[in-house]
């Protein structure tokens, strides 16, 4: 058995980031949303990293980069959650396409 | 053997991303998302990794999916089994997507990757800590304030108002 080549993680990327991308635009709960949201971080983290191993490994800026990311979702997480609880306390409901009094 | 482990750890993070968008019961999905994102540390591993490993497991894990099951269960209804999960946007959304995977992997196939064969830093947890600490001290401490003013921000937002308490 041999190694996996970077084509391998980068797919494995894409795929996660399409899986995601798709339960961004089709599920109706907003927990779902951002459920989703952490796929599309995580695909972009995979892909920093396995930069990190196979194209730039003496700097080792794709591991730094990946720590980022990982803090930035944090910080999404705790907003975008304490949003919904709010939506949840003025609409009696999550739903994403019901909430659309913004919308003229 | 390690194309062995790559392809379990891909396998599982795969299945269980597709079962995080498209189960029923969201409390399921959030069951799964842990699963993704413990298969995703150990493609950490595999890229030599360890310490982004062990924050995957520790921030994702431990941290966010809690909070997401915390968010599922304040904002769980009785009915909400019986209700539907996804819009009405399923197929334009599929197709749109399933164009996006096939032209990335068609672009990713076929870029030349400028691959370099230096090896990473043997000691690497030591090497990261004295990245962050000096030629990436700048964004770490931005980072930081964005923590910072995601906490006042999430305590901002979901506060109740005076009046809204009181009556």
């Amino acid at each position: 058995m041999s190694e996996p080549t970077l084509l391998h993680f980068l797919i494995l990327g894409a795929i996660l980031f399409a899986l995601g991308i798709f339960g961004l635009l089709t599920r109706r709960n907003a927990v779902g949303v951002l459920m989703s949201i952490e796929l599309l971080f995580n695909a972009a983290a995979i892909n920093f990293v396995a930069f990190a191993k196979y194209v730039a490994p003496d700097g080792l800026a794709g591991q730094v980069f990946a720590i980022f990311i990982i803090t930035v979702a944090a910080a999404e997480a705790a907003v975008g959650l304490s949003i919904v609880m709010l939506l949840y306390r003025n609409f009696k409901g999550i739903e994403v396409d019901k909430i659309n009094f913004m919308k003229w | 053997m390690n194309l062995l482990i790559f392809y379990t750890l891909a396998g599982i993070a795969s299945i269980s991303a597709l079962m995080v968008v498209t189960l029923k019961n969201i409390f399921h999905s959030a069951l799964f998302l842990v699963l993704t994102l413990f298969s995703v540390a150990g493609i950490y591993v595999l890229l030599g990794a360890e310490f982004l490993a062990a924050v995957q497991v520790l921030i994702y894990v431990g941290a966010i999916t809690i909070l997401m099951i915390f968010a599922i269960m304040l904002t769980h209804q009785l009915y909400s089994r019986n209700l539907r999960q996804v819009n009405e946007q399923v197929l334009p959304a599929a197709f749109i997507v399933l164009l996006f995977f096939v032209l990335s992997v068609f672009t990713l196939v076929k870029t030349a990757w400028p691959l370099s064969q230096n090896q990473m830093p043997a000691n690497n947890i030591f090497e990261l800590g004295r990245l962050l600490m000096s030629e990436y001290v700048i964004p770490f401490e931005v980072v930081s304030i964005v923590l910072l003013v995601a906490l006042i921000g999430a305590i901002v937002i979901s506060r109740r108002d005076k009046e809204e308490t009181s009556k």
